[in-house]
């Protein structure tokens, strides 16, 4: 079965406050880097995942996504399929 | 009456809400592992504090698929009496028994002291013990205690009267003023103070004893 790759990337969403980025910038500024005027930290997920095709690997990851990886309360995702690294591996 | 206290791999307060419901109010108490699927002859369920499975990802989001959740949700759609306290309360909203989200408390510390709350039970079982507006002082300990829900849910939430419980000085940047929640039938409450650590009088005030002391009618 292939082996597909992918990238989720999980970020509060706009309306959460983000104190660890908000600390984080104002880590920015004291190391120089000024003018930073949004600092915003999430999380990447890097999976493998087996699948017949790209459109069941895509559907199991979506619901990975949504139901797991982010709580859509508080955070949104986007999923990046990179196709299979491994076709009949 | 008799007490199920969840233990999960990384619970931390499980044997103080032991300690308060068996220890100084006689409460028979039962430890009911995560693995456990037996809710048999339980009148109440407490999620207790602590770190589930090391809280990976996100509090309380890998201990929702614990096999004793499936039961402790079933419990609680029966009309079963269910108390999350502090990581039990993010469990309870990461179920989805309770709306909303815990997050990461406004200035990042890891919060312990005590609170000042106002107590508004409406139609909260577990705070039948205390009248409207009471004031009552808990324990607080936690870094992601920051209650979060979008201003319509919130709106809803107040006017349903669920917002059973507010801190007097917010100490996390909760959403307004929550420190605890109940859902609408009253039988599940989740809140991030420590009400068991307020039963003896030893560790220094018993504002919790009436919230426990509400199983024994």
């Amino acid at each position: 079965m292939p082996v597909y790759s992918a990238r989720v990337l999980v970020s509060l969403r706009p309306s959460v406050l983000d104190p660890a980025g908000e600390a984080t910038r104002a880590a920015a500024a004291r190391l120089g880097v000024t003018g930073v005027s949004t600092l915003r930290i999430g999380k990447a997920v890097e999976v493998e995942l087996e699948a017949p095709d790209a459109a069941a690997a895509r559907a199991q990851l979506e619901l990975l996504s949504d139901r797991l990886l982010a709580n859509p309360v508080i955070e949104n995702w986007t999923l990046e399929l990179k196709g299979d690294t491994a076709a009949g591996a | 009456m008799s007490l199920g206290v969840v233990v999960f791999p990384g619970s931390n307060c499980d044997r103080d809400v032991q300690w308060a419901a068996q220890g100084c109010l006689g409460i028979e108490t039962r430890f009911l592992w995560h693995e456990e699927r037996d809710l048999s002859g339980l009148d109440a369920v407490v999620i207790p504090g602590g770190f589930s499975y090391g809280d990976y990802l996100r509090c309380g989001a890998i201990a929702r698929f614990a096999p004793v959740l499936q039961e402790v949700k079933a419990f609680a759609e029966r009309g079963g009496r269910v108390l999350g306290i502090c990581n039990g309360f993010q469990v309870l909203t990461e179920m989805g028994l309770l709306p909303g989200a815990l997050t990461r408390n406004q200035k990042l510390h890891f919060l312990c002291e005590p609170a000042e709350l106002e107590v508004q039970p409406g139609r909260c079982a577990w705070l039948q013990g205390y009248s409207s507006g009471q004031r009552l002082s808990f324990p607080i300990a936690h870094g992601e205690g920051r209650y979060q829900a979008d201003p319509e849910l919130l709106e809803q939430l107040q006017q349903n009267g669920q917002v059973v419980l507010r801190y007097t000085r917010n100490p996390n940047g909760s959403v307004g003023d929550v420190a605890g929640l109940s859902n609408p039938q009253g039988n599940v409450l989740g809140l991030m103070p420590h009400p068991e650590r307020a039963c003896d009088p030893a560790t220094g005030g018993v504002d919790g004893r009436a919230l426990l002391a509400s199983l024994l009618g």
